[in-house]
């Protein structure tokens, strides 16, 4: 019989080779399914890095999915370091996409200016509330908030779906089911593919860095996560830490959905999300919860789905072959970290050992 | 140490994007071959109507010999922004003219059309057009009226189970024109509609079909781009029409009849006029007349009388004598919306919402 055991914290070395390693497996095995769907692997590797940067057009589509996938890990990656686990990314996004829609539906007739703001105000609100919710059960019943805001996900994407089918279809749609297409006065500027959801990430990542690093609500956030019982004992307000990180958690994900609808889709939808809220739990993960890492991290995802796509038209695969060497890829790093923190022990080498 | 590997891995990253950048410059395009991108809103194979444009595209590129290349981009939501980028991506690799072929796919459509002025663009099954951006479409309601005179001879428990996806005015159209070929040879039934809000997705399809079978129908009919409504009824023991792409060798237990759809002619003859410069933006809308619609061969599980009834209405259709939707026609409620004797429009076609009266179902 295999024992699986947990092993010392890896060394640097080991780790560099372990996940290199790990990508080099994941091309190696992704190789056999290309070379099945009729093309040659190398190039399409080749391909995919093209299709990240080969043009300025290509570089602004990887940055255009990097944005929102780096906002929504720092937002999920607030709640796991509090080891509250937010699994509700992608509904709080769809509430920021409400909240935003909302804003535009009251007040059409706003300047740009200030349209933008009271959409970036609104959608953190909606996205807070949205994690508020569970996150009150929780410090007050003690809830599990796992469940609790994987579940919030579908009934923000029921309500969704209930506005665009019903309440607030377009009219003008002859029918099609879908939310009218917002006006000039509430979209992002843009300028060469780049829009300026680009400028507001960059100043989340350096308020993040501030927050999680510097400021005594971060540091109260990493010790409520270490041990609830510290943190009482050196005074910390338990409650009120889990409502504000859970304010920050959701609100930077609902400022996802006002970025998006208003920078890239126009309209709120119910594909909006594009599932990026689940994208983010293993990014927010895989960079062990820290900032500079997630940015990273959200550039090689960004990566991995803008050559996906590239590849695609460029190489007439089906898209299914290019979501499987996503898929392999991704399971290959993901398997790499077990590689690292654990490894096997067979009852034969334990008895010789004793 | 964890900077390193950060480090580490934008040195690989120039690398690779410098290699890169090396072999793309080495690479010459041919000029006279004309790209031709395809935007599919499911799978290219997926027994329906994504396949029927692939099959056409196919049949357009051996028409054309080596003179074309397509590209094809499968499972596009229908959402504006991944629209917009796919039509992006299909013009950086040099496409000149695009087809979209889901209706959602309009609003992307038209803004890409802005966009990229010189590149040709058509859209199926829409409305909008612009100076680079046509539409083109069948009158699938030709052969869907008679694949009705199919099921309304078929059904026993006179009632029929029909799978849709949105109520837009196509397929509120499609059920129309099928309920009225229903009623041409059986008044008594009913023609059940249970929308499903998606154009592919076989486990919703299949959960709306069998919801329809259990409430007592025995034929079944789609406006789905799958085969999961005749999985459904293959299943139960019934019989189906089916849609887009004929299914006599895939589902040969329950498969009578489809209204189906050939674009070949019509992709080879547009792409023929952008090489030859003569495109222009149109509003295409052919009938059975055209080929670009067709009714399928009827099996062996068609009821016995129904061949000669399908063929004296298609050839009343064809020859312009039988029009589908003239009065007198009444809507769920019993008000009369077409009176005796006149036609109905192709605006008011276009932009049809409501259900005639033998039709049962919501219209949301």
């Amino acid at each position: 019989m295999l024992h699986i055991v947990k092993k010392d914290v890896p060394k640097t070395r080991e780790k560099i080779v372990v996940r290199l390693s790990a990508v080099l497996a994941a091309l190696a095995v992704a190789s056999i399914i290309v070379l099945v769907a009729g093309a040659n692997p190398i190039e399409l590797y080749i391909g995919i890095v093209q299709g990240c940067f080969g043009s300025l057009y290509r570089f602004a589509a990887t940055i255009e999915k990097m944005v929102p996938l780096l906002v929504l890990s720092l937002g999920v990656m607030v709640a796991f370091k509090m080891r509250f686990w937010n699994i509700g990314a992608e509904g709080q996004f769809l509430m920021g996409a409400v909240g935003t829609t909302l804003v535009v539906r009251l007040l059409p007739d706003l300047p740009l200016p200030l349209m933008l703001l009271l959409m970036i105000v609104v959608s953190f609100a909606f996205g807070a509330v949205w994690l508020m919710i569970p996150a009150f059960f929780k410090a007050r019943f003690g809830t599990n908030e796992t469940l609790f805001t994987l579940m919030l996900n579908y009934i923000a994407l029921t309500l969704v779906t209930a506005l665009q089918y019903d309440f607030w279809k377009d009219p003008a749609a002859n029918g099609m089911p879908k939310i009218a297409n917002l006006p000039e006065n509430a979209l992002l500027p843009s300028a060469g593919g780049f829009n300026l959801s680009i400028l507001m990430a960059v100043i989340i990542v350096l308020a993040m860095y501030y927050f999680m690093n510097r400021s005594k609500i971060g540091f109260e956030i990493a010790v409520l996560g270490e041990s609830e019982n510290t943190a009482r004992y050196i005074g910390i307000n338990v409650t009120k830490t889990i409502i504000i990180a859970a304010l920050v958690s959701g609100g930077l994900c609902g400022i996802v959905g006002m970025m998006q609808t208003t920078g890239v889709s126009g309209a709120l939808s119910t594909e909006i999300t594009g599932g990026l809220g689940f994208t983010a739990i293993i990014v927010a993960w895989l960079s062990g919860l820290k900032v500079p890492f997630v940015v990273v991290n959200s550039f090689a995802f960004a990566v991995l789905l803008q050559g996906a796509s590239y590849i695609q038209t460029a190489f007439q695969i089906p898209g299914s072959v290019a979501e499987m060497i996503q898929a392999i890829i991704l399971f290959f790093i993901l398997g790499s970290e077990f590689v690292l923190q654990y490894r096997f022990v067979s009852d034969k080498t334990k008895s010789e050992v004793a | 140490m964890k900077k390193r590997l950060g480090v580490l891995m934008l040195a690989l990253i120039l690398v690779v994007v410098s290699v890169a950048g090396c072999s793309s410059g080495s690479t010459s395009k041919k000029d006279e071959v004309t790209k031709v991108g395809f935007i599919y809103v499911g799978p290219a194979d997926d027994g329906g109507w994504s396949q029927a444009h692939d099959n056409g595209r196919a049949k357009m590129v051996e028409n054309m010999g080596g003179k074309v290349e397509t590209i094809v981009k499968e499972n596009v939501p229908e959402e504006k922004s991944a629209v917009v980028s796919t039509i992006r991506d299909m013009v950086d690799q040099g496409c000149t003219i695009i087809y979209g072929t889901s209706y959602g796919f309009m609003d992307g459509m038209v803004e890409a059309a802005e966009e990229f002025p010189d590149v040709k663009f058509e859209h199926c099954s829409g409305y909008m057009t612009s100076d680079n951006m046509g539409t083109y479409f069948g009158k699938i309601e030709e052969p869907r009226y008679l694949s009705g005179i199919v099921a309304g001879l078929t059904t026993k428990t006179n009632k029929i189970a029909y799978v849709a996806a949105m109520p837009i005015p196509e397929v509120i159209r499609g059920i129309n024109a099928f309920a009225l070929g229903v009623k041409s040879v059986n008044p008594a039934a009913t023609v059940n509609v249970s929308w499903t809000n998606t154009w592919y997705d076989p486990t919703v399809e299949k959960a709306a079909a069998e919801a329809l079978i259990q409430q007592g129908c025995d034929v079944t009919a789609q406006h789905q781009d799958s085969t999961a409504t005749m999985e459904a009824a293959k299943e139960a023991g019934k019989l189906s029409i089916g849609y887009d792409l004929s299914a006599a060798t895939t589902m040969p237990e329950v498969y009578m009849t489809a209204p189906l759809w050939d674009f070949g002619g019509y992709y080879t003859d547009s792409v023929q006029s952008v090489i030859d410069g003569t495109w222009k933006s149109q509003q295409y809308w052919g009938g059975m007349n055209d080929g670009i619609v067709l009714l399928d061969d009827l099996t062996a599980l068609a009821p016995g009388s129904a061949q000669a009834q399908v063929d004296t209405a298609e050839a009343a259709i064809k020859s312009g004598q039988l029009n589908i939707f003239s009065g007198e026609l009444k809507d769920q409620t019993g008000a009369v919306i077409v009176s005796a004797g006149t036609k109905m429009t192709d605006e008011a076609l276009l932009s049809m919402d409501w259900f005639v009266d033998n039709v049962v179902g919501s219209l949301k």
